[in-house]
């Protein structure tokens, strides 16, 4: 009897003191840190490419304020700030779509291609490059010169009608676990159909289909920007606007429910945002890989917290940079050639996710969501 | 709480009121099935509710709809005089606030951070907690015994912790109701009577109109000052005293095995004491009452000190320091532990149900 006695307490006597928590820096100081990392990236990414350029003379180019040749003016401003504008508008909005899908989803493997967006985009394209070239001459532009503005009009058919569906859908289930799976289904059904498209078509226009799905933030020129950016930028503005109910629900739809939020109205605007911001972006870049899955994880683990008041806007910051860096590895500083840009998001960010995923707090919590 | 005379109008009423409600959930074909027909009854402010009722009697989809989470089938449900059913979704959340079964969280969300969620009804657009928000926050971590946690996260916290929280959560609503669903369940016995009488204090403190729906009978008849005992789509309202001294408890509750005992609150091996064989117990204390408890929870019957002892028990036993002394049939036993003593006990009252 005593013997047991003696025991319990020893077990109470041994519990482990409490970690002592650690110092944090605060979150104002990690925003600002963060900045500092993009605005780096971002110089970086006009200095680098296939010849550097000093950044003395990019300043110049840019600002005007020293004299450059025609030649880095041209790279600079028709090249490189494009390139590196498109990286870091599309590295913001798949961020912001991701955190939201993350989150509305309830699911750490959430993207915003999760419900099927990108297959959509990928059949319009498939449609105009492949099927409408097929048996006659009438497609030959492919995607350059003109045919450029008519893939990016396909992209962004294809998604918004999947996107439709996709909402039409969601009007009908209360359960977003079904709806998870009803977008794979569709996504699976439209990559079907170009999978049928792509067996019939013509090996050249395949190579340019491939071309298109591995991404690519070379592609957008100004008067592309001069869509995107403001896009873009509603979209964004209409993410921050859903940040006070992405918050109730973290605990889950119901918990939601019984603090006063339109669950059902909140869950179609995250499908309309989230996704016509991966839309917006598949258009005109193609179907850009994992950032939108990692840059919310990498947001998370920065910050240490879920609350989307401070998440949604360090996802924007975070994925402007994920993307420059992207972006700049994939042009291959100082060679002539070129990476696959949904090779390098996967290379560059598969790795870092997983070291931080494994050695960071988080998986001492069950995951970053 | 002895204001019986206070009028049951719903319109004057200050609590929870159900008026003729009936709920029902919808099946897999979209019709509604109702549970609770027309049911009737009040939680006062500052009492503890304690909603009864055994697995699939409805309680789960009362709590529902009194959340405003399934639409009642007809009746009203009136919260301090205003039925809940014409409150806007953000009106009610800031009168009623719940404690619901699940509690998965993010990993990353502390303590602090999940109580404050409850501040969502009382914020602006953006979400921004001000320093009234930042009190009401403080004092529902400490209203819960939970200051010291509050930079924890979440998921690092045990079950009693995190069931704490959440209840400050549903505190920082502000509101004039708390509807708690199973909040006991996966607790351990201090746990449970941690919050159990956690919610007591608060039902009186903070003038609250708390609803508790459980399982744990015994000790919810022990803290609940009125209780809503659900079966066969009915419900009975009384405090627990009335409704053990009428039998419904019982007969709601008692299965083949066992029974409700009325005078303890608690529940025993079927058979009446006719029907079973006594046993007397002396010796020292408290060993004297275990033994006791033992022997009635292996089917005998001990009176207890207000009974009149049996004039010719068939077991008599006397507990020493180390030894329990036992008479039964006239010859004497001897065991050196309780347990030991016990297996004896249920075999002999064994022997005797199956001759």
């Amino acid at each position: 009897m005593t013997h047991t006695v003696d025991g319990g307490v020893g077990m109470h006597q041994a519990a482990p003191p409490l970690p002592r928590p650690r110092a944090r820096m605060p979150v104002p100081a990690r925003l600002g840190a963060l900045s500092a990392a993009t605005a780096s990236l971002l110089a970086l990414a006009l200095v680098l490419g296939s010849t550097p350029i000093p950044l003395v003379e990019v300043g110049h180019a840019l600002f005007g304020t020293g004299p450059v040749s025609a030649q880095t003016h041209t790279i600079v401003w028709e090249v490189r700030l494009p390139r590196a504008v498109t990286a870091l508008a599309a590295g913001s909005a798949l961020g912001l779509a991701g955190l939201q899908m993350q989150t509305l989803l309830r699911n750490p493997l959430a993207e915003p291609y999760i419900l099927g967006v990108s297959s959509g985009a990928s059949l319009g394209v498939a449609i105009v490059v492949l099927a409408s070239g097929s048996g006659s001459a009438a497609f030959t532009a492919g995607l350059a010169g003109g045919g450029r503005a008519g893939t990016v009009l396909a992209a962004a058919m294809g998604a918004a009608s999947v996107l439709a569906l996709m909402l039409l859908l969601a009007r009908w289930t209360q359960s977003v676990a079904t709806l998870l799976i009803i977008g794979v289904m569709v996504g699976s059904g439209v990559s079907a159909l170009v999978s049928v498209l792509v067996a019939s078509a013509d090996p050249r226009q395949v190579q340019q289909f491939v071309m298109w799905g591995m991404g690519s933030f070379s592609g957008p020129t100004w008067p592309d920007l001069a869509w995107l950016l403001p896009i873009l930028g509603v979209g964004s503005l209409a993410s921050l606007a859903l940040v006070k109910p992405l918050n109730a629900m973290l605990l889950g739809d119901t918990y939601a429910r019984t603090m006063g939020v339109n669950v059902r109205v909140v869950r179609w605007l995250v499908l309309f945002v989230a996704s016509g911001l991966a839309g917006t972006v598949t258009a005109f870049c193609g179907p850009v890989a994992f950032l939108g899955l990692a840059i919310p994880h990498l947001t998370r683990i920065a910050l240490t917290t879920a609350d989307h008041r401070i998440l949604m806007p360090a996802c924007v910051v975070m994925g402007g940079a994920v993307a420059l860096l992207c972006g700049t590895v994939a042009s291959l500083p100082g060679t002539a050639a070129v990476l696959p840009l949904n090779s390098v998001t996967a290379l560059v960010g598969a790795p870092i996710v997983i070291t931080v995923l494994l050695r960071g707090r988080a998986n001492t919590h069950g995951g970053a969501l | 709480m002895s204001d019986t005379g206070r009028p049951r109008h719903p319109g004057t009423g200050s609590g929870l009121v159900l008026e003729q409600l009936s709920v029902g959930y919808r099946d897999s074909g979209r019709n509604w099935v109702p549970v609770l027909r027309q049911v009737t009854a009040e939680a006062r402010r500052g009492e503890l509710t304690v909603l009864l009722g055994p697995n699939g009697a409805g309680k789960s989809t009362l709590v529902r709809t009194v959340c405003g989470l399934a639409p009642p089938l007809s009746g009203h449900c009136y919260l301090d005089g205003v039925d809940l059913a014409r409150m806007s979704d953000s009106e009610r959340s800031r009168s009623l606030a719940v404690v619901l079964t699940e509690r998965g969280v993010p990993g990353l969300v502390r303590a602090r951070e999940l109580v404050a969620l409850g501040r969502h009804p009382h914020t602006g657009l953006t979400g921004r907690l001000n320093a009234h928000d930042h009190r009401r926050i403080a004092w529902a971590l400490a209203a819960v015994g939970a200051s010291d946690l509050a930079e924890r996260r979440v998921g690092e916290l045990s079950d009693g912790e995190r069931q704490r929280v959440f209840t400050a959560r549903a505190l920082a609503q502000e509101p004039s109701a708390l509807l708690l669903d199973e909040p006991t369940a996966f607790l351990d016995i201090t746990g449970r009577v941690a919050v159990t009488s956690l919610l007591r204090q608060l039902a009186e403190g903070q003038h609250l109109a708390v609803v508790v729906c459980t399982h744990d009978l015994e000790l919810a008849l022990r803290v609940a000052d009125m209780v809503w005992l659900v079966s066969r789509g009915q419900l009975r309202s009384g405090t627990p005293e009335e409704l053990s001294l009428s039998g419904e408890i019982g007969a709601v509750f008692d299965g083949d095995d066992l029974v409700f005992d009325t005078d303890s609150g608690t529940f025993r091996p079927h058979g009446s004491p006719e029907q079973r064989r006594s046993a007397v117990v002396s010796g020292t204390e408290p060993a004297a009452a275990m033994t006791a408890r033992a022997l009635r929870r292996v089917g005998w019957h001990v009176p207890g000190p207000d009974e009149p002892a049996p004039p010719w028990p068939a077991l008599d036993v006397h507990v020493g320091r180390h030894r329990f002394h036992s008479t039964h049939a006239g010859s004497p036993h001897e065991h050196a532990t309780l347990g030991e003593f016990t297996r004896w006990a249920r075999g002999l009252a064994r022997e005797r149900s199956t001759s």
